[in-house]
């Protein structure tokens, strides 16, 4: 195993959180897709970090969570209120703004 | 340890820090009472923290182990944001009076969004440019959300929220490439890791990592083909946000992306002696602009919400700043070096901008009116909104007298400087044609009869702001001198 498997991977787990993005409809699910993209990125920052000897990569992953943790807290919110006003969270039925 | 020297660097981040907290405590022991004094509390707040950032006016100082700035290019941002914070706190203050009980809360995020606009402009290590960047992403999804009964502020706020989200995954894989490729996170080092090696690998995967953080930077300057969330954001959000959001987000995007493009990358962005090709990336920024600017005044031209139509055209703006960031070269000591453009175009457009949400604002709070069939006979009703309408909008499009027309001078100079003569010509184009819907809003105001001639009231502090932002585009317009010498100063950073 060298750093190149674990950066493969990683593009990997990057390209199927993108397309589970870009593919579903729902939020919640376009927000797992958003988390299993962060995670991507966590792997190849430990990835690098062991590579390279150097501890400023772990130290960003750690980072990274606690921001990930922030942005579920904002992001739920937002559909929590989104839910009240239309009771649908679907993307594609919230769609007042175009133009 | 941080001694009293960084504790005094970093005074300005602290004082908002303080009040964005005080202002949240404030607000949930004293509730009711208090709901009056928050925003005086917020302005106090931006009014130190601008006489801090000018009394440590010409530091020149590198903090925390590299990861913090604080140089005169900060510095001149900081003075945005303060400014910037003080003019929107302003006019909010009625706009959500009318319209949310839960106003507390609205200035601390506020106050938040300002101090993270401070935090990207002082970055400095790849580490600190993602979370500072995440911080203003937050806190202006929240503030985009804020009217929570209301579906077009909902749908604003998850639409942008959803956009972001992505782009900063996208930008973070970039800045992990960047990590591994040079084994350093901060900028310094990872130039001296690029200029160290001539790997032809190397090259590739720092073009591509810098294209993957140019997607989250993009967004923030809301870059095509980033863009997308942009009009629907700008139109559900509450306006003194939208007004935010058009200034704040874009101005430090390019605060970022200048520094990690001359600090982290200059071997790659800044041009060489003649025999040496027209490198990549500025031939990617020089295309984007191009995009950018055609496709936000193409689409503008047939809006009929005023809040889209200046969301398009701040889409157009961003185009043209990119032209500085494209033809930056610092050599010599030529007045046309890109950056002091941008920097110009930036607070020019921070004034002229504002100025133009604050006459909807005025015209939106004592009528409710966004559309600009509405807004016939304009000057019959609030013939001072609609004479500033004039004003502002001849800035944006870059017409003398006024600061707009200074700030695409410097621009579109340093672009013939260094022979971009087709993207200096396709900007000017491009200014033609955002002519044609800046004066379809004044058309309306000027030559239709109004449907409803009772004259618009205006709020004092409404005035006031609109009549400074108003007296600065006009002052700096004829006397440019200090804005001249402020962008010159904050140029320091790369000397």
């Amino acid at each position: 195993m060298t750093v190149n498997h674990f950066v493969i991977l990683s593009a990997l787990l990057f390209g199927i959180g993108a397309l589970g993005v870009l593919v579903r409809r729902n939020p919640l699910i376009m927000f797992m897709g958003i988390e299993l993209m962060l995670n991507a990125v966590n792997l190849a920052f430990v990835a690098f970090s062991r590579f390279l000897q150097s501890l400023d990569g772990q130290v960003f992953v750690f980072l990274v969570l606690t921001v990930a943790a922030a942005e579920v807290a904002v992001g739920l919110a937002i559909i929590v209120a989104l839910f009240r006003t239309r009771a649908t969270v679907d993307v594609d039925e919230v769609s007042g703004l175009k133009g | 340890m941080p001694d009293a020297q960084t504790l005094t660097l970093i005074s300005p981040e602290l004082l908002l820090s303080i009040f964005g907290l005080l202002i949240l405590l404030v607000d949930v022991i004293w509730r009711e009472k208090s709901q009056s004094a928050l925003p005086w509390l917020a302005i106090l707040g931006f009014a130190l923290a601008l006489a801090a950032t000018l009394y440590i006016w010409g530091s020149n100082i590198s903090l925390f182990a590299g990861m913090y700035m604080v140089d005169m290019f900060s510095l001149f941002f900081k003075v945005v944001a303060s400014l910037a914070g003080i003019l929107i706190t302003l006019v909010s203050i009625d706009y959500l009076r009318q319209r949310t009980p839960y106003r507390g809360e609205f200035f601390a995020i506020f106050t938040f969004s300002i101090l993270a606009m401070m935090l990207v402009a002082s970055s400095a290590s790849l580490l600190m440019i993602y979370l500072s960047i995440e911080f203003l992403s937050y806190t202006s999804y929240l503030l985009t959300g804020f009217l929570r009964e209301d579906k077009k502020s909902n749908e604003a706020a998850i639409k942008y929220f959803l956009y972001g989200a992505v782009t900063s995954a996208v930008m973070l894989y970039g800045l992990s490439l960047l990590y591994g490729v040079t084994g350093s996170l901060n900028l310094t080092d990872i130039a001296a890791a690029f200029s160290a090696t001539v790997d032809s690998t190397v090259r590739m995967i720092a073009l591509v990592s810098t294209m993957l953080v140019l997607a989250g930077l993009g967004f923030k300057i809301s870059l095509v083909p980033f863009h997308q969330w942009a009009p629907d954001a700008y139109e559900g959000a509450p306006t003194p946000v939208t007004a935010f959001l058009s200034v704040g987000p874009k101005a430090v995007g390019f605060a970022a992306l200048l520094r990690v493009a001359l600090t982290a990358l200059p071997q790659w962005v800044l041009p060489a002696p003649p025999p040496a090709p027209v490198k990549e990336i500025p031939l990617v920024l020089a295309v984007v602009s191009i995009i950018t600017m055609t496709l936000g005044n193409l689409i503008a031209l047939r809006q009929t919400n005023v809040k889209r139509l200046l969301a398009y055209s701040s889409i157009a703006q961003a185009g043209y700043m990119l032209i500085g960031v494209v033809a930056v070269n610092l050599t010599g000591n030529s007045p046309f070096s890109g950056l002091n453009g941008i920097l110009i175009y930036l607070f020019a457009y921070l004034f002229t901008n504002l100025g133009a949400f604050i006459c909807v604002i005025a015209i939106e709070n004592a009528t409710g009116i966004v559309e600009i069939p509405e807004y016939a006979g304009l000057v019959k009703r609030a013939p001072l909104v609609a004479a500033l309408f004039v004003i502002f909008f001849l800035s944006l499009a870059g017409i003398p007298p006024t600061v707009g027309f200074i700030g695409k001078f410097f621009v579109f100079g340093a672009a013939l400087r260094e022979g971009w003569l087709y993207l200096a010509a396709i900007g000017v184009i491009n200014s033609v044609i955002s002519v044609f819907y800046y004066f379809a809003v004044v058309r309306q105001a000027f030559f239709e009869a109004p449907k409803d001639a009772t004259p618009i009231r205006l709020a004092p502090l409404v005035t006031l702001s609109l009549v400074v932002s108003a007296a600065l585009v006009l002052a700096f317009a004829i006397y440019p001198q200090p804005l001249l010498n402020l962008a010159a100063w904050s140029m320091g950073m790369v000397k």
